[in-house]
C-alpha cells in the first residue's frame, strides 16, 4: 500500500506575540500514513496535534521539512485545489463549518467549487448523504440539526468530493456521546466500506482505542507510534505526558500492581472482563 | 424572545407564484414598481390593483399576512397622506385657520396612500413566495453581465448567502450570552433608554469576538472545501426559465403596455 500523506523532518512555528521568541509547535515530525488505514492521533492541548492535522491539507505550510499529500508537496500552490480535494477536514465546532442554509446545498459547496457538472454533483450529494445515513434530512435546514448530525453532514460534504482521505480535528470534542458514536461509527464505516483513509485527532483514549493505529504527540514530537494495543497499555509513560491510559487498562495496570495476574492489552470493556474473569477462575 | 424574529419571511409553498423562476419574480416585482410609478389615473390604478389581487389569491399567501407587513411603515403612509392633502396647490375645496385643502390634494393624496401600500404589498408578495436562497440566486444569475465590469456579483450573493444562514447561529448565541450575563446579575429589563442601551454592551462585546473568530473559522472550513471564489464554479440546481416563465412576463408586458399607453392620453 502506498501512503497518501507522508512528513519529512517537519518543523512548524506560530508567528510569536511582538518580542516574544517563537515556541515550535512541530518539532520533527516523520509520519507516513498508509492509503486506506484507519490512525487516531492522540495528545493533550498544545501537543501540536492540530498544527499537524492543518499541514495535512495545507491549511499550514511547513515551517521546515515536507509534507506530501499522494506524492503531492503541499508547498506547491499550483496543487492546492488537488490536494485539498484528496484530503478533506471535518472541524471541531460543528456551526462554523456549514455554508449553506440547507443540507442539499450545503454537501454540494465542495464540488461546486471543483466545478463537477451538475448532473454528477446531483449524484454525488445523494450519495452522500446515503454513506452518512442523513438522505432524510436533505433539504433540512442545518441549525435544526444536533450536533451529531452536523458533523455528519460536514462529512457528507467532504465524500461528494470524492476525498481519499478525511482528517477529524477533535471533531467529536463538542458533541454529547450519542453525537460521538453517530460520528464514529460513521466515520469506521466510512474507512471499512469505501477505504477513506482515517486520521483522527482526538484526546479519547476510548475513540483511538478504534483506530488501526496510534501516534502520541507531546509539545511537537512523536513520542510513541503503533497499535491501540501495543501504545494505549504504556500506562507510566501515557500519564507522564498528561494522558490517561482507557479505563479497562487502568483498571487492570491496578489489578496487576496488586499482583493479579492479568493481561494489560485487553481494551474493550468486553475483553477486559473476559481476563479479569480468568484470572477469578485460576 | 428572539426567536418570533423571522427575517426574509418566507411562505413554503406550492403555488404558481411559488414555482416561477426567482429571477422571473425579481423581474416582475422591476416591472410592478415601474407600472406602479407610471400610473396616473383611477383606471391604470384599478389595473394594477387588479395585478395585485391576482398575484395574492395565485401566491395563496394569506391576505392578513400582506397587511402585517404594512404595520412599521403606518407612520411614513399617514405623513405622505397629511402632507399631500394639505400642500398641494389648485381648486380650493374647503378652508379652517392656516390649513387649505383643495380638490387636488385630495387626490394626490389618495394616489400617493394607494401607490406606498400596492408597492409594499407587491414587494412582499416576492419574499412571501421565494426562499431567500433562490433569491440570491435569482439575483446572481440576474446581476451576472454585471460581472463584465468587475461589479463582485458572485461575491456579494455569497455574503448575502452566508449572512442568511448565520442569522438562525447568531440568535441562538445571543440568547445564550443573554442567560450568562443574566446569570452574573445584568439587567436589561429596567431603567430608562439610555440604561437599557448601556446594558446591552455587555451583550454585544462578545457577540462581536465569537462572529469574528465564526468568521475566521468558516474561512478555513471553505478553503478546505476548494472554494477559490467564482472561477470554474458549477452549481447543484440550475435555474431554468419554464413555458409559464415567458407566459406570466409577456402577460405582464402587456398590463405595462396598456397603463403606459393609458398615461399617455392623461387617463
Amino acid at each position: 500500500m502506498s501512503d497518501i500523506i507522508k512528513t519529512e523532518n517537519l518543523t512548524f512555528s506560530y508567528p510569536p506575540d511582538e518580542g516574544k521568541e517563537p515556541v515550535p509547535a512541530l518539532r520533527g515530525i516523520d509520519l507516513a500514513i498508509e492509503q486506506g488505514s484507519f490512525v487516531a492521533i492522540l495528545g493533550h492541548n498544545g501537543s501540536g496535534k492540530s498544527t499537524l492535522a492543518k499541514h495535512m491539507n495545507a491549511v499550514l505550510l511547513p515551517g521546515g521539512g515536507t509534507v506530501w499529500v499522494d506524492g503531492m508537496n503541499t508547498a506547491d500552490e499550483d496543487l492546492l485545489l488537488e490536494i485539498r480535494r484528496r484530503v478533506g477536514m471535518v472541524f471541531q465546532n460543528p456551526d462554523n463549518q456549514i455554508v449553506a442554509n440547507v443540507v442539499e446545498e450545503d454537501v454540494a459547496f465542495g464540488p461546486e467549487n471543483l466545478g463537477v457538472p451538475t448532473e454528477e454533483i446531483q449524484k454525488r450529494v445523494a450519495a452522500s448523504l446515503k454513506a452518512v445515513g442523513m438522505e432524510e434530512f436533505t433539504l433540512h435546514a442545518p441549525h435544526h440539526l444536533s450536533g451529531g448530525q452536523k458533523q455528519r453532514i460536514a462529512i457528507a460534504g467532504i465524500i461528494a468530493m470524492e476525498p481519499a482521505c478525511i482528517v477529524l480535528d477533535e471533531s467529536t470534542a463538542m458533541l454529547d456521546p450519542l453525537g460521538r458514536r453517530e460520528v464514529l461509527d460513521t466515520v469506521k464505516k466510512l474507512n471499512r466500506e469505501k477505504g477513506i483513509t482515517i486520521v483522527l485527532i482526538t484526546h479519547h483514549m476510548d475513540e483511538a482505542a478504534m483506530a488501526d493505529r496510534v501516534v502520541v504527540m507531546d509539545s511537537g514530537r512523536v513520542v510513541m507510534d503503533g497499535t491501540p494495543e501495543e501504545v494505549l497499555v504504556r500506562v507510566e509513560e501515557l500519564r507522564a505526558i498528561g494522558l490517561a491510559a482507557p479505563h479497562t487498562v487502568e483498571l487492570l495496570h491496578g489489578l496487576r500492581q496488586d499482583g493479579f495476574d492479568v493481561p494489560l492489552n485487553a481494551l474493550s470493556v468486553k475483553d477486559c472482563a473476559d481476563a479479569i474473569a480468568a484470572c477469578l477462575r485460576k | 424572545m428572539l426567536n418570533d424574529i423571522t427575517l426574509g419571511q418566507y411562505f413554503p409553498g406550492n403555488s404558481l407564484a411559488h414555482r416561477l423562476d426567482p429571477r422571473t419574480k425579481i423581474l416582475l416585482t422591476v416591472l410592478y414598481i415601474v407600472t406602479l410609478f407610471c400610473a396616473k389615473s383611477f383606471v391604470s390604478y384599478a389595473l394594477v390593483a387588479v395585478l395585485l389581487i391576482t398575484g395574492v389569491k395565485v401566491s395563496g399567501v394569506a391576505p392578513k399576512a400582506l397587511v402585517r407587513g404594512l404595520k412599521p411603515i403606518l407612520f411614513i403612509i399617514c405623513f405622505t397622506a397629511v402632507l399631500n392633502l394639505f400642500y398641494t396647490p389648485g381648486e380650493t375645496l374647503v378652508t379652517f385657520w392656516i390649513f387649505r385643502i383643495t380638490k387636488e390634494g385630495i387626490f394626490t393624496a389618495f394616489f400617493m396612500v394607494l401607490r406606498i401600500t400596492m408597492l409594499i404589498m407587491g414587494t412582499f408578495l416576492l419574499t412571501y413566495t421565494t426562499s431567500p436562497i433562490a433569491l440570491t440566486d435569482g439575483l446572481e444569475t440576474l446581476l451576472g453581465p454585471l460581472k463584465k465590469i468587475r461589479v463582485p456579483v458572485h461575491e456579494l450573493a455569497m455574503i448575502m448567502s452566508i449572512a442568511l444562514r448565520f442569522i438562525p447561529t447568531l440568535i441562538e448565541e445571543t440568547d445564550k450570552i443573554m442567560s450568562a450575563q443574566k446569570a452574573r446579575g445584568a439587567d436589561f429589563e429596567s431603567g430608562n433608554l439610555l440604561q437599557r442601551a448601556k446594558a446591552l454592551v455587555p451583550i454585544l462585546v462578545p457577540l462581536f469576538i465569537s462572529a469574528f473568530r465564526r468568521a475566521d473559522e468558516l474561512a478555513v472550513a471553505m478553503e478546505c472545501r476548494c472554494y477559490h471564489g467564482d472561477a470554474g464554479r458549477t452549481k447543484l440546481h440550475v435555474l431554468h426559465y419554464q413555458r409559464r416563465d415567458y407566459l406570466v412576463l409577456l402577460a405582464y408586458a402587456a398590463i405595462l403596455i396598456a397603463v403606459l399607453v393609458l398615461a399617455h392620453f392623461g387617463l
